[in-house]
């Protein structure tokens, strides 16, 4: 579903390369986790696939689906079933954060040539998926992520992510500022939504989120590259040992 | 002190193109304003006040021609239950306005009002601008209370089952229109007042607002989308004891659109809300210029000006908060800030405190500033196009100013006309 290959990208700014030869491909109905170290390039990798500016991509490929999406626009990127889960979401008082979910589904549908979803059929989905992760009215009608916790917001990336439906995935270091019982009700959504048509990639720097969202493959990123893959066991190694030893074996 | 000669020259031009109503009581107040006006002259693109805003085509004897503005749309506030009063040019539109009859308000038209005994009107009329002339003179307001040919005196003793709405419509590309509307808001008593539509050619508007204690006034004017429009604009109010006054304009297109708005707070406790959200393209120039004085205890203002500004538009906020030493434990907050969509937009601003008092709590601040690019990028990763998504972020950036408007119906109707007028230029 996802393939990266040979992928290197630069700062556009300085000239300093972040990553250095990327080759990943994930499955569909299959997730797969980065783990590294801070500074290993796994957020740059998370924007550069969706798409955000400040970065040049000096060689190699990215496919979704077989399409080349490295030209592309972010909201191209989207629309063809990209979704980021961003470890810092933007907040955007003053726009209805109910307003804004319906303006996103419906933009992708527009740019898939598809009807937009009427309004009843919409807050009906809405709702059922807000309740799930343990959404209220009142989050849903605040200005989108205004004033909302680090919980709530990140609650409000995975209601995100079950409105658009996308077919691949990515969650930047989506359990960043939980606390156990609000990384369990966003593993709880992210895992609802697994299914064999839809691939994930799940960036994170602690082990303890692939306690609630199993991953079926760990990666381990360093230095710009990934330097090993294995099993969900790679990920108690790294819990047990720390990323020393796999620095290790870049250099 | 003598006026210099230019000064005098401009103003007796002005002068000589305008006849003084030969109403009754009005008159005194008339010919008071006159003599202010002499003493200050008209405002000058040397004046102080009139740093950022030329105000040549204010003062000009003839109104520079302004076409007709076909909005394609229903007016602003079409939808709400409102007694309607409209001015056509400046001059009142019986066929077009409802009866000017409603529960718990008294409703006189200036034009008429001379032969009757309005007591209370007699104490507004011209008193409230004339004290609006200190530290920083207003002498378009004094030109105004001097001419005015037309406008409403209201006087609010309850609370009427629905606003009072000003309707402003332009039928002819030279019209110079005068309006002064006095209201008197009576202890306890409250109203809403809404102003819409494109007056004239060139307008100058004054309100002043005596809002007794414990009495409520709420504003809310919309102009817009004329391009040509040219008006000043003044509001006058006197706050008593514990009383609101809430002001918002939407302000979007236009050549030149100056708005004061001068407020006394007269008594303890009272709140003044000033608040403004403008939208200007190309040739756009708007201008809020706020003074708030605390003459009282205990008092709150707050001033929200947000400015969109793209195509070398300008906007321009003066905006003042005086704080006299017997104002104590004042409660001022003034912020203005601009969204600037290129490089070619201007916005000039000059926020001012003056604080005697040592026991108060006041802060202002004033930004210019892009699209904020993280946000753009994160509207964009959901799908949203990035025109569409530009917009949401300019509607966001204005709706800190929206939201001051206390009916949130009227809020919403404001934020779905922005939303609309955003789409349309995006085409």
């Amino acid at each position: 579903m996802l393939t990266i290959e040979n992928l290197h990208v630069k700062l556009e700014e300085e000239d300093k390369e972040i990553l250095k030869g990327v080759d990943l491909s994930v499955e569909a109905g299959k997730v797969h986790a980065i783990m590294g170290p801070n500074g290993s390039g796994k957020s740059t990798l998370s924007y550069v696939l969706s798409g955000r500016e400040g970065y040049e991509v000096t060689e190699g490929s990215a496919q979704l689906d077989g399409q080349e999406i490295l030209e592309m626009e972010p909201e191209e990127r989207a629309a063809a079933g990209l979704f980021l889960a961003f470890q810092y979401p933007v907040e955007i008082p003053g726009v209805g954060n109910m307003t804004f979910l319906r303006t996103a589904v419906n933009a992708q549908r527009k740019a898939r040539g598809q009807e937009e979803m009427n309004s009843t059929e919409f807050l009906k989905l809405v709702r059922a998926r807000a309740k799930e992760l343990d959404i209220d009215a009142e989050m849903l009608k605040r200005g989108v992520n205004s004033g909302f916790s680090g919980g709530e917001k990140k609650r409000n990336e995975i209601l995100q992510m079950a409105m658009l439906e996308p077919r691949m995935c990515i969650l930047d270091e989506t359990d960043s500022g939980l606390d156990v019982d609000a990384m369990k009700l966003v593993a709880q959504g992210v895992n609802k939504l697994r299914d064999a048509g839809r691939g994930f990639l799940v960036i994170t720097h602690y082990q303890r989120l692939l306690d609630h969202i199993v991953p079926d493959v760990v990666h381990i990123m360093a230095n710009g590259r990934i330097v090993k893959t294995g099993g969900p066991e790679l990920a108690l190694e790294v819990e047990k040992s720390g990323y020393a030893d796999f620095a290790g074996e870049v250099a | 002190m003598a006026l210099p000669q230019p000064k005098i020259d401009t103003l007796e031009a002005r002068l000589g193109a305008l006849t003084m109503p030969a109403d009754g009581w009005p008159r005194a107040a008339r010919e008071a304003a006159l003599e202010r006006l002499r003493a200050m002259g008209l405002p000058g693109a040397r004046d102080e006040y009139w740093k950022f805003t030329r105000p040549d085509t204010l003062t000009a004897p003839e109104a520079p021609e302004a076409a007709l503005f076909d909005a394609g749309e229903p007016p602003m506030f079409d939808a709400f239950d409102r007694l309607k009063i409209v001015f056509t040019d400046g001059v009142f539109d019986p066929a077009a306005s409802d009866d000017l009859a409603l529960e718990g308000i008294e409703i006189a038209r200036l034009e008429e009002a001379g032969a009757a005994d309005l007591h209370w009107a007699r104490e507004v009329y011209g008193t409230l601008e004339a004290r609006g002339h200190a530290p920083v003179p207003r002498p378009l307001a004094a030109l105004n209370t001097a001419y005015a040919t037309d406008g409403v005196l209201i006087r609010v003793t309850a609370t009427p089952s629905k606003p009072v709405s000003l309707i402003y419509r332009h039928a002819s590309t030279t019209s110079d229109a005068y309006l002064h509307h006095c209201i008197k808001v009576e202890t306890g008593a409250s109203l809403t007042l809404l102003e819409n539509g494109p007056a004239a050619a060139r307008f100058n508007n004054v309100i002043e607002a005596d809002i007794a204690d414990g009495a409520t006034l709420h504003h809310v004017r919309a102009q817009g989308r004329d391009h040509e429009r040219r008006a000043a604009t003044h509001i006058f109010a006197r706050l008593g004891e514990a009383s609101v006054f809430k002001s918002f304009s939407v302000t979007v297109n236009g050549v030149m659109t100056r708005n004061e708005t001068v407020v006394e707070m007269a008594g303890e406790r009272g709140v003044a809300h000033i608040a403004g959200a403008s939208v200007g393209d190309r040739g756009f120039h708007g201008d809020d210029t706020v003074f708030i004085t605390h003459a009282a205890p205990d008092c709150e203002s707050r001033q929200v000006f947000k400015k969109v500004l793209r195509n070398g538009a300008t906007g321009v906020f003066q905006g003042k908060i005086l704080v006299p030493s017997v104002a104590q434990r004042t409660d001022g907050y003034q912020i203005s800030q601009s969204l600037l969509l290129d490089d070619d937009s201007q916005f000039l601003a000059k926020p001012e405190l003056e604080i005697y008092a040592d026991d108060v709590a006041c802060s202002h601040g004033s930004t210019s500033g892009a699209i904020d690019e993280d946000s753009l990028f994160y509207l964009r990763a959901r799908g949203v196009t990035k025109d569409e998504a530009t917009d949401i972020l300019t509607l966001s950036f204005l709706a800190e100013a929206v939201e001051e408007i206390e009916d949130e119906d009227l809020a919403g109707d404001i934020t779905a006309r922005l939303e609309g007028w955003l789409a349309r230029r995006r085409g």
